[in-house]
């Protein structure tokens, strides 16, 4: 290609003073990061995230009010921090670290140890903490603020952005109710209510949240009279049955672009880089495997970590070890025999590989069953399976790698080649749902753009030209590939489950007869 | 093993070589001087705002050709011998075909006028007119201010184009509004005011007499036919519509009008040739469509078609119901059936016209006067659906039965604001005071 790339067009003087604003804010709370102690932190710290949030609100009202309604996708190539370019590096290394040190190194935040008080960046963040719950900052307080803010600021910067486009403005909204409600204020309030409480996001659902059924956690539910009890039965109905029903009735879309805290940040702060997803199809084929290979991960890594404290105080309860085994076998089981009775049609060649899972999984657990003891399954320390799951899938995967490399693979990282509950909603959304995303007829000009601006990799394009409707399990209904065709070829829908799939090799507005000769199968 | 050439790797001749693919286990080769791979023509905007690079233009990965084996030669083709069958090309050896297909599509119109060679006087059609933009527009202050001339639909697009680098530009129209051969008053007039609104500088009524030249032979000024005003500028866009892309066919046999002649079946007068896309040129023109129509859509009809043609199975060329869809700035706009402009408008066709107190969305719909049969309709910042529109036209249904039906075709997106209630309303207003 000989195309140079262009110069970025420069932004307004106004936009740089509120770039300004913003950075003080972030410089701020670099300085707190550098242990000086702020002789009022609660002055500080509102200094700091009233900035933040003030000149990113600034800088969203320059950016689009001062235009006409309609794509704002000009120049998206050529600035550099939506390009891969050196901005975009930075910013990847700067987040990349900023993760590695949150998980890992948090005493570097301040952490106080051992009931030691927090100094640096975490101090900063004590009277809030404080006022919200009376206790003071952890690193994981520090980083659910900055992380509520990011996706308010930038969630009201997306609503501006699409400020043509209400689906685009409700589905911001909703996550920037869902971030701050649930997953910020009512864990807090929660707390205040009851401090033995373990932390619950409501909105967060196994295996999203693969330490809800840790041991801590249930016996913190279990301890907890009727509160817990109802809170830990909402977890159990939330994944078998409000996210099933769900699911049939809207597509993924109502969690994974309407509700989830992961998916919030990516469509909020991360639509910047959305463009910079691979669509090859290699990509696809990498996908594919890691996600599943990441749900068995987790399916099999829960179900061993329930069994092995099942172990220990078995008799008094109905449900042992045999019994909890069985269950989930059974499960899987019916699962497996209804898809391949069912839908074996639609399954196609993946028919092979899913059965290969299945069969993984069930020899997996049986081995478990079998050749565990009280301390040891897979011959290993019966608690490292969940710690290796903890630290490389929750935290590197999910942190580091999904959010970290935002500049880089795109915002949606983790949600695609990662996320264990995307996995499981795709699967369900491919199958038994009603949602698709129409394809209008032969009107398709295959410009690329619904391709380029999807955030997941799909080749949205592929189908459209075909006049295929998409049927996919990674779509997440964030519906920019429908805002972003210039010739209305695109529509989401929930509709019924017949012709949902729709392969045409003639499209509309051809020879009728043609159209029926060829297209017929 | 027959061999299939096709001359043009744009949507007609690609989709014609996969269908052929699909259908068959013929050689397949396909000629292009433009670029090694097909891209989408209609999204060559898009790279020069931003949106878009190059690559994302393309609908399929570059494995794609060979996996298929359809062979790609990068080449221009001089001289088409139909004789013996070959292709003589500039830079690499002849091919010999047993079926050629002509798929070379259009280029910019030049009417002649001084100084249309100019440097920074260019079209924008092919991708070398991109980077030949990139060259002499890259930013406005290499570019202090473009005229674009011709008002269509690829002049509103360059307009687009530069305005998104903030580039001045200055739009002559040689029609007394926007594109007004075809769209109605109503809609041709939202468009101006749209495009004034994005503080384009529109003339109507404006014809381009000459455009002048520095002394390195680049662009400094137009000047405009009706007021003489000299108007500097350092690019100068001519967009006044596309013709034919055939003049190295006139030295053959093949029987050339403005395009390559065809018949239905897209026969040329030559057995074994073809032509499809922007560049053939019907007998007679199909209902109401032109004889040559420059449609991304029929380009690809022809394509489908014709594959069935070259594997065995002999169809006419039958397009259905005519639609099409383009983009003014920021409003979308599509149609299905006949809606006629000004021009060319028959005797029969009547009018419903419906415009959103926002001015950015309208619809014109056209019936028959006597017998109210929905005859098409123009829609613009309301997204519809092809299927629908396709069956009522096919099911002949009345205007009544369309204006109240409208919302079944509505295709925005979920929680947008409906209109049909309204429509309906100014509707059946409209009829008891006519």
């Amino acid at each position: 290609m000989s195309l140079a790339k262009p110069d970025a067009t420069d932004i307004s003087n106004k936009q740089k003073i509120a770039l300004g604003i913003g950075v003080i804010g972030l410089f701020i709370m670099a300085i707190a990061l550098l242990n000086t102690n702020f002789p009022n932190k609660g002055l500080f710290l509102s200094l700091a995230l009233g900035l933040i949030t003030a000149g990113t609100v600034w800088y969203s009202r320059e950016a689009y009010l001062t235009k006409l309604e309609g794509i704002k996708n000009n120049g998206v190539w050529f600035k550099s921090i939506s390009s891969r370019g050196v901005w975009g590096w930075i910013v990847g290394v700067i987040l990349t670290v900023f993760y590695i040190v949150l998980y890992f190194y948090p005493q570097y935040l301040g952490l106080g140890k051992d009931g030691a008080p927090n100094t640096g960046l975490i101090a900063l963040f004590d009277p809030l903490s404080n006022l919200l719950s009376g206790r003071n900052a952890s690193q994981w307080f520090v980083y659910g603020t900055l992380y509520t803010i990011a996706i308010l600021a930038f969630g009201y910067k997306f609503i501006l952005k699409y400020r043509h486009n209400r689906y685009q403005q409700l589905r911001t909204i909703s996550v920037m109710f869902f971030q701050l409600g649930f997953a910020f204020l009512i864990p807090e309030f929660m707390y205040v209510m009851n401090n033995d409480l373990p932390y619950y996001d409501l909105k967060s659902v196994w295996p999203l949240n693969y330490y809800i059924f840790d041991e801590w956690s249930v016996k913190g539910f279990l301890s907890n009279g009727n509160i817990g009890l109802a809170l830990i039965i909402f977890g159990i109905l939330s994944i078998f049955v409000i996210t099933p029903i769900l699911t049939y009735k809207y597509g993924k879309r109502w969690y994974c672009s309407w509700v989830c805290g992961c998916g919030g940040l990516a469509e909020t702060a991360g639509d910047s880089f959305r463009q910079l997803s691979s669509k090859k199809l290699y990509a696809w084929r990498i996908e594919r495997w890691l996600i599943h290979a990441v749900l068995v991960f987790s399916v099999v890594m829960t179900t061993a970590m329930v069994y092995t404290y099942l172990g220990y105080d078995s008799n008094d309860f109905w449900l042992t070890r045999g019994v909890f085994i069985s269950l989930v076998i059974g499960f899987l089981t019916v699962i497996f025999t209804g898809v391949m009775i069912f839908k074996r049609r639609e399954l196609g060649k993946d028919a092979k590989y899913g059965a290969i899972g299945f069969f993984v999984v069930i020899a997996l657990l049986l081995v478990m069953h079998f050749t565990g003891t009280t301390e040891q399954l897979f011959y290993v320390k019966s608690g490292s399976l969940r710690s290796v799951y903890g630290i490389y899938i929750g935290s590197i995967f999910s942190g580091v790698i999904g959010t970290g490399f935002y500049p880089i693979l795109g915002s949606r990282a983790w949600c695609r080649f990662g996320c264990p509950m995307a996995a499981i909603l795709g699967f369900q959304q491919r199958l038994f749902s009603k949602f698709r995303i129409t394809t209008n007829g032969g009107q398709c000009i295959s410009c690329g753009n619904c391709s380029t601006y999807c955030e997941m990799g799909i080749d949205v394009r592929a189908y459209a030209q075909k006049g295929e409707n998409i049927v996919r399990s990674s779509c997440v209904g964030c519906g920019i590939c429908s805002a972003v065709c210039p010739r209305g070829v695109l529509k989401l829908e929930n509709d019924s489950m017949n012709g949902r799939i729709n392969p045409t090799e003639i499209l509309l507005g051809n020879d009728v007869d043609l159209m029926d000769l060829v297209n017929q199968k | 093993m027959e061999h299939v050439v096709i001359i043009g790797n744009g949507i007609s001749g690609v989709t014609l070589a996969r269908h052929v693919r699909k259908l068959s286990d013929k050689k397949i080769t396909i000629i292009s001087a433009e670029t090694d791979y097909f891209f989408s023509r209609t999204a060559l905007m898009y790279i020069y705002m931003g949106h878009m690079k190059f690559e994302h233009t393309q609908p399929y990965e570059n494995w794609f050709w060979k996996k298929n084996r359809i062979n790609l030669v990068k080449a221009y083709v001089k001289r088409i011998d139909t004789d013996s069958k070959q292709l003589i090309l500039d830079s690499h050896e002849p091919i010999t075909y047993d079926k050629l297909v002509i798929a070379t599509g259009s280029k910019p119109n030049k009417f002649g006028w001084p100084g249309q060679d100019l440097e920074g006087v260019m079209g924008m059609y092919h991708k070398q007119d991109l980077e030949n933009l990139e060259t002499h527009a890259p930013n406005n202050n290499v570019c202090k201010r473009a005229v674009i001339v011709g008002g269509g639909l690829i002049g509103i697009e360059l307009a687009e184009m530069l305005v998104s680098r903030s580039i001045p530009v200055t739009f002559l129209v040689r029609e007394s509004s926007f594109w007004n051969g075809v769209l109605p008053e109503g809609e041709s007039a939202m468009i101006n005011r749209h495009i004034e609104s994005h503080h384009i500088d529109l003339r109507l009524s404006t014809n381009l007499k000459e455009i002048k030249a520095d002394e390195n032979g680049h662009v400094k000024s137009v000047i405009i036919e009706e007021t003489g005003e000299e108007l500097a500028c350092d690019v100068v866009g001519l967009t006044a519509g596309v013709s034919p892309n055939v003049d190295f066919i006139k030295s053959s046999k093949i029987e050339i009008g403005r395009g390559v002649k065809v018949n239905r079946y897209l026969e040329t007068n030559i057995p074994d040739v073809y032509a499809i896309g922007d560049c053939a040129e019907q007998h007679e023109a199909i209902g109401n469509r032109r004889p040559i129509e420059a449609v991304w859509y029929t380009g690809r009809m022809m394509g489908e078609t014709l594959a069935q043609t070259l594997c065995g199975n002999r169809r006419m060329y039958n397009p259905g119901h005519w639609f099409n869809s383009a983009k003014f700035l920021d409003i979308e706009y599509q149609t299905y059936g006949w809606v006629f402009g000004v021009r060319g408008r028959p005797d029969y066709e009547q009018h419903f016209h419906w415009k959103h107190n926002d001015d950015t969305k309208c619809i014109t719909i056209a019936y028959h006067k006597d017998t109210n049969k929905f005859l098409g309709i123009n829609t613009f910042g309301i997204r519809m659906r092809h299927e629908t529109f396709d069956r009522w036209l096919t099911e002949e249904r009345d205007v009544d039965y369309v204006v109240n039906h409208l919302s079944e075709a509505n295709f925005d997106p979920e929680f947008y604001k409906q209109h049909e209630k309204e429509i309906l309303f100014a509707y059946t207003n409209q009829l008891q005071t006519a």
